[in-house]
Formats: C-alpha cells, sequence, structure tokens
C-alpha cells in the first residue's frame, strides 16, 4: 500500500493520504481529479469504477469512488468535494470510465451534483418535475412540493451538458436525447420482456436499433434515504426487497458491512449457513433467469421446468426461514435462528435433482436451433468494454472478466471451498446462458462441501455473536462487496459516530450489479433487430427494483 | 327471486373471513327486487365471470415473483381459470397490482387502469400497494394504491404466500357472484372520476 501512496503522490503532489478501513485513501481536489483520474487509470491500471457513491458531509458535498485494478485486484478509493452547496460542481469521469455516465446521473439525482463534461446530465431515478434532491441533508420533504403528479412527464427529450472554457467558466449548453428526424419508438415501462418496469425508448432504422435510451427510476422506492432515518438492524429490512433474485446475499453484503464496523466475529456455523443460503439462493436466481430467458424467446415449457426446481429451494426456505421470500433471516452477528432438522437432507435433496435435471434444460433449450440462431453472436460485449462499463456476475464473465468476489475478495468461508470460476470468451448472449447453467453446477459443488463441513461441526449450536442491543458505530465509513446472482453488490457504509442511543448510519449507498447491467444496453444492442433487443436484455438479466433502489 | 350467499368449490362459507362485506351485497341487491329470469341468467352469466378471470400482468417488484409460482406448476393459477394472464389492459378482467407503485409510476398504473373494459376489478397485492408497505415513509411511493384507483381486495402480506393470493382471488371470485351484471355491471361505460377516500 506504501507504494501505491509513493505512485499517487508522484502522480498527483496535492492529494492527501489516509487508510480508512484498510483501503488506501485519496483525498484531492476537483481541480486535480480529472487529470489524476486518467492516470490513474493509464498508469496505474486501475481500469474499473467499483463504486460511486455521493455523500453530502453538510460542510461540503462530494462523491466517493473505489477504483480496482483488474489484475492485482488492488482497490483505492478517493473522494472528492466542493463546498459549494448552492451551485456543487465536479469534473465528470464519464469519458474515463464509462460506467460513471449513469452513476454521475444518480449523483446528479440525488445530491444536485453538476458534473462538468458529462455528455448527457438528466435525473435518473426521479420525474423531471421533481422539486430538489432528496439525499441531500436540507431536502425539504413537504409532501405539498412533490405531489403525486398524475399527468405525464413533459419535455423528455431535453438534455443538457455543462462545458468549461479555458478560463475556468462552466456553460451550460441544451441539447436532445433523439434528433428531430429520428423514429422513436417507446418500450415499457410495462412490458412482460423487461423483467419489470424499465422503460426504453429506442430509436429505429427500419428494424435495426440505432440508439437506445433507457428511462429508469418507474420502481425507485429511496431506499437510501429511508435508511438514513432507521437503525442498523432496521435496514436489514431493505436489502432483501432491492434484488429479490440475492435476498440473502445482500443482506449478508450488510450484515458483514456492520460486523467489520464493529469488529464482531461471526460464529463458524452460522458462517456456514449463510454461505449455503447465498448458494441456495443463487441457483433459484439462475434457475428463474433460465425460466425468463427461454420464455422470452416463446419457449413456454421451459419456464415451467425451471420454476418445478424452485418450488424445491423455496421449501428448504421455507422451512428454516418461514418465509418463501423476503427472508429476514441473517442478523447484525449471525442468523436468527438455527437451521430446520432436516435442512442438511433438503439441501442434498435438491443438489441431487436440480443436477440431474440440467441435462433435461439443456436438451429443452440449449440446443434448440431457434435458441441458437437468436443467441449465438448476438450481442456481443467485448472484454474491455465489460471492464469499463464495470460489468460483473455472470455477463462479465462470459466477456472473459476475472470477476468473481468469491475468488478475487475472498469473504466469509469461501476460500475453503473447492469450486472454479466459470469464464468464458465469446461475449454473447449464448455465453451468458452458458455461464450461469455452468454456474449452477458450481453451486451445487461449494453446497455438497458445505452439507459436509456443516455436519463435521454438528453439536455446536453456536449461531450468533452477542451483539450490543444498540449498535453503535465508530465515526468513518467502509465499503464490502459480495458476489450477488448478478454481479458484485457492494455497501458503502458512512456514520458520523453519533453518540445518541440509537445510532442512525450517515449515509448508506448500494452499489448494484445491475445498475451497471443497464449501462451496456444501449452498446450490445445497436445495430441488431429489435427483436434481439428482448434477447440480449433477458441475458443480460437484470431485476428492476434493483437497478432503481 | 332471492340471492343467495355465493359458494366457492372446496372452501366453506364460513371459512371466509369478511362474510359481513358479502352479504352486505346480498342484501342491497334483494331489497331492489331481482326478476327470476333475469336473476338466472345474471347467476349464469356470473359464474361463468368469475371462473374465467383474465388478470392482467402488471408486476413491478417482488410480489411479482410469487405471482409467477403461482403461474407455475405447483400451485397452477388455471385451476381458477386465471392462467390467461394478458399483457394489453384490453383483454384483462381485473388488474392484481403486485409491487410498490412509485410516484413515477403512477400515472401510468392510472392510465392502464382506464384501458381495462368495464367491469374490471382491481386486487391489491402486497403491502406496498395496500399502505406503502415498508416504504411508507419514503419520498416517492404511492401510500396505497387506493390513492390512485379504486380497490376491490386488499391482500396484506410481504410478499403474501400464493395461497394467500388463491384467498383474494376467491374473494373476487365471491364479490363478482353477488353482483347485478345484467343491467349493472355491463351497463358500466362512462368513466368515473375516482376520487380516494379520506384516510
Ligand atoms: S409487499 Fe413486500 S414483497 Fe411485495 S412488493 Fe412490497 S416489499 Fe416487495
Amino acid at each position: 500500500m506504501a507504494d501505491l501512496q509513493q505512485q499517487i503522490a508522484a502522480l498527483c503532489p496535492q492529494a492527501q493520504f489516509d487508510t480508512v478501513d484498510n483501503l488506501l485513501m485519496v483525498t484531492v481536489d476537483d481541480a486535480q481529479w480529472h487529470a489524476l483520474a486518467q492516470q490513474l487509470k493509464e498508469n496505474l491500471h486501475f481500469d474499473q469504477l467499483s463504486c460511486l457513491a455521493g455523500v453530502d458531509w453538510k460542510d461540503s458535498i462530494g462523491v466517493v469512488y473505489y477504483l480496482t485494478n483488474t489484475d492485482t485486484q488492488e482497490m483505492v478509493h478517493v473522494k472528492v468535494a466542493t463546498t459549494d452547496r448552492e451551485h456543487p460542481m465536479l469534473h465528470s469521469v464519464s469519458d474515463i470510465w464509462a460506467v460513471a455516465n449513469y452513476q454521475e446521473r444518480e449523483a446528479y439525482d440525488f445530491f444536485g451534483i453538476v458534473f462538468i463534461g458529462h455528455p448527457d446530465m438528466r435525473r435518473f431515478f426521479l420525474r423531471n418535475d421533481w422539486v430538489g434532491h432528496p439525499l441531500r441533508k436540507d431536502y425539504d420533504e413537504n409532501p405539498e412540493l412533490n405531489p403525486i403528479r398524475l399527468e405525464d412527464e413533459m419535455n423528455e427529450d431535453d438534455t443538457c451538458t455543462y462545458i468549461e472554457d479555458e478560463d475556468g467558466n462552466v456553460k451550460k449548453v441544451d441539447g436532445k436525447v433523439f434528433e428531430d428526424d429520428e423514429y422513436v419508438i417507446n418500450f415499457g415501462p410495462q412490458h412482460p420482456s423487461t423483467h419489470g418496469v424499465l422503460r426504453y425508448r429506442v430509436s429505429l432504422d427500419g428494424e435495426m436499433v440505432k440508439k437506445v435510451d433507457v428511462v429508469s427510476g418507474y420502481i425507485h422506492r429511496g431506499i437510501e434515504k429511508m435508511c438514513e432515518s432507521l437503525t442498523y438492524p432496521q435496514t436489514l429490512l431493505y436489502t432483501e426487497r432491492m434484488d429479490y433474485m440475492a435476498a440473502h446475499i445482500n443482506r449478508h453484503c450488510l450484515c458483514m458491512c456492520i460486523e467489520k464496523a464493529l469488529g464482531i466475529e461471526v460464529p463458524r456455523r452460522a458462517e456456514l449457513i449463510r454461505l449455503m443460503m447465498d448458494e441456495l439462493m443463487r441457483l433459484s436466481s439462475h434457475l428463474l433467469s433460465y425460466g425468463c430467458l427461454t420464455m422470452d424467446q416463446g419457449a413456454t415449457t421451459a419456464f415451467f421446468y425451471g420454476f418445478r426446481e424452485r418450488e424445491l429451494i423455496y421449501d428448504i426456505f421455507d422451512r428454516t426461514c418461514g418465509a418463501r421470500m423476503s427472508m429476514s433471516y441473517s442478523t447484525i452477528g449471525g442468523v436468527v435462528a438455527d437451521v430446520h432438522p432436516d435442512f442438511i437432507k433438503d439441501v442434498r435433496h435438491a443438489c441431487d435433482v436440480i443436477e440431474s435435471k440440467m441435462k433435461e434444460y439443456h436438451q429443452l433449450f440449449t440446443g434448440n436451433v431457434i435458441a441458437r440462431n437468436r443467441m449465438v453472436g448476438v450481442g456481443e460485449l467485448r472484454k474491455e468494454d465489460a471492464i469499463n462499463y464495470c460489468i460483473t456476475g455472470p455477463s462479465g464473465r462470459a466477456s472473459g472478466v476475472h470477476c468473481d468476489v468469491r475468488k478475487t475478495h475472498p469473504y466469509s468461508l469461501y476460500s475453503e471451498f473447492d469450486f472454479d470460476e466459470v469464464i468464458r470468451t465469446e461475449g454473447d448472449s449464448m455465453a451468458r446462458y452458458m455461464v450461469r447453467m455452468d454456474e449452477m453446477l458450481q453451486s451445487i459443488k461449494i453446497l455438497r462441501q458445505a452439507c459436509d463441513k456443516f455436519e463435521q461441526c454438528e453439536g455446536n449450536e453456536y449461531i450468533a455473536e452477542k451483539v450490543p442491543k444498540m449498535i453503535k458505530l465508530p465515526a468513518g465509513h467502509w465499503y464490502q462487496q459480495v458476489e450477488a446472482s448478478r454481479g458484485a453488490f457492494g455497501v458503502y457504509l458512512e456514520s458520523d459516530g453519533d453518540p445518541k442511543p440509537f445510532q442512525k448510519p450517515y449515509r448508506m449507498h448500494f452499489q448494484s450489479p445491475c445498475f451497471n447491467l443497464i449501462g451496456v444496453v444501449d452498446l450490445t444492442c445497436r445495430d441488431n433487430m429489435i427483436a434481439d433487443l428482448i434477447t440480449i436484455t433477458a441475458s443480460i438479466d437484470f431485476v428492476i427494483p434493483d437497478i432503481d433502489r | 327471486m332471492e340471492v343467495k350467499k355465493p359458494k366457492i368449490k372446496s372452501m366453506r362459507y364460513e371459512d371466509f373471513k369478511d362474510n359481513e362485506y358479502i352479504e352486505s351485497l346480498v342484501e342491497q341487491l334483494n331489497a331492489s327486487g331481482v326478476n327470476v329470469v333475469v336473476g338466472k341468467l345474471d347467476q349464469l352469466l356470473n359464474w361463468s365471470r368469475s371462473n374465467s378471470l383474465w388478470p392482467f400482468c402488471f408486476g413491478t417488484s417482488c410480489c411479482a415473483i410469487e405471482f409467477m409460482c403461482l403461474g407455475a406448476a405447483r400451485y397452477d393459477m388455471a385451476r381458477f381459470g386465471a392462467e390467461v394472464a394478458r399483457n394489453s389492459p384490453r383483454q384483462a378482467d381485473y388488474i392484481m397490482c403486485q409491487g410498490t407503485i412509485t410516484y413515477r409510476m403512477a400515472p401510468v398504473l392510472k392510465r392502464l387502469y382506464e384501458q381495462m373494459a368495464e367491469p374490471k376489478y382491481v386486487i391489491a397485492c402486497g403491502a406496498c400497494t395496500v399502505s406503502g408497505g415498508p416504504f411508507k415513509n419514503s419520498y416517492c411511493v404511492v401510500k396505497g394504491v387506493d390513492e390512485i384507483i379504486p380497490v376491490d381486495v386488499y391482500l396484506p402480506g410481504c410478499p403474501p404466500r400464493p395461497e394467500a393470493m388463491f384467498y383474494a382471488l376467491m374473494q373476487l371470485q365471491r364479490k363478482i357472484k353477488v353482483t347485478k351484471f345484467l343491467g349493472g355491471d355491463n351497463r358500466k361505460e362512462k368513466r368515473m372520476e375516482y376520487v380516494p377516500a379520506e384516510k
């Protein structure tokens, strides 16, 4: 780390350094930031922007960037802030890391930070006639300012960009999303193939897609803001309602982040249970993607096959956690209750059944001529783009990126397990589909090993570490990543060390994998047929509430 | 002719929770007097209507996944004649609103509801649609869909279990069975402005 500090100091002498959460933190002024960002990417190979969290520190307002070097998996974070609260402005890095495009729009929406040089400075989640920026600490919550508006949004085509001239004057330049003579069709928000309520506006040339404008926010529920008014154990509930197909995994992540901040260690048994639940969740999620992907292409039977096996997993959840979905099972320090006595038996059974049915799935769909014609070579995503857009999870691995957090930053007990990271290099829809299918086998492999380990530690009924009733974190910030079903899920947690009895998080940001996934819709669908839009988005596979949070 | 209490196959009348509401509907019907011929025809029509309720796919979040399970093999909605989930509001009989409705979504939901043909029904499925649920304190979540569209059946749960969804479906069937169709439901052509009740 000291090396890295020296290298960065050489690039930017004004930078200040600190070590927070075992990571190097660099604080720079906005004036040097863009140049430093360029250097970090080119010279030090920090080619992935893993997380971008806007924060309102009251006296200043700014952004924390988490960068990853995809070769060494080294991470560093950079803090850039401005004291101008009236018109906060920072330089955009969307020309360096493409993923910043949507991320910065989110920060603009939440905090009103304008990014100079950003090509498309519109709101992302909220209506364009929204008043105020909700995550600012001085946001006016008066419902009269923002009533439920039942008329449509106007001027959807308007966008703007802020340009800086040589003297440092910033000028706003208005623009349009689509040209006047473009043929634009609307797609969603209530369309069965978007898997939820996402909306695209697609510009077409005949049947060819020329440009896709993603309009998100139809299920933006303001989770990050609500977390700021709840105590730590209460915030856990929202993690399960973002990506509900990775409910256990997301909750596990937040629990780990808070445990890390508290400095407590979780009993081995609880950690094993969590890990098994995570893998079951992954299986269930991949089965669902199989079902949906096949159904989107007209193979309705396959959908039923996928759902048939999912019920087995639901039964396991039901018996142990008491609910089929939204299980609320992990807590800070461990798990809520011990597993059902038949848990191991059920898990083994589910593994056997799913493994034996895999053949059926492939027979039914993978070899099918129509499926192959529609997926092989369609919607290719190159490796550089995947890294640039921070695409993780099965979609990233289908493009050859080594990005499985279970391998790159092993957490929980994953380092004890023997499993492979499934990587393919084609980067097309078929590859993304196949990575999921192969990952299911790896999950089964992990589950079987976990069952053995679990039986070995039988007799040790200790499932949760004692945690103080009132959880108080010291001032500071932490970041924790896990491998959710659709990619790397991260939690950025900041505490102000408030000594009051029921401490609330100062800022909680969820870096959801699906948010990054929609960034490549435009890239992958461009110059494909409009019908391929369905296949491509289905194979990228996103959960909309996870995008919108 | 006297209108009888609605019967649902395989579930006893006493096992349903809010029978008073259904009874009040029956009373209303009886009070206005029912012609035998029309009454019999009504019964027949309502029986067929209630057994082929086509839902409109409207899932915004978590609850929609449970709804998909409802359509899949284990729960099999087809037993209730409700498996034909439609993607167009114009072909659907009822809208099962699954998932949080946000401010941005509200105009869309309203429009979709208005596009449906009469007679139409709404099931508010899940805590979010009943009252805002876990997101009640949010700055951009509608606190219950009954602020924008009228609701026939409220179904709490986060998410409701598939069994509960069936219960809601059966409640809707019961409600349909005790309505006046000829000269009543089939005459509703004009668009009515919906005014939400004071909470
Ligand atoms: S009621 Fe619960 S499960 Fe249903 S949409 Fe709302 S949060 Fe999700």
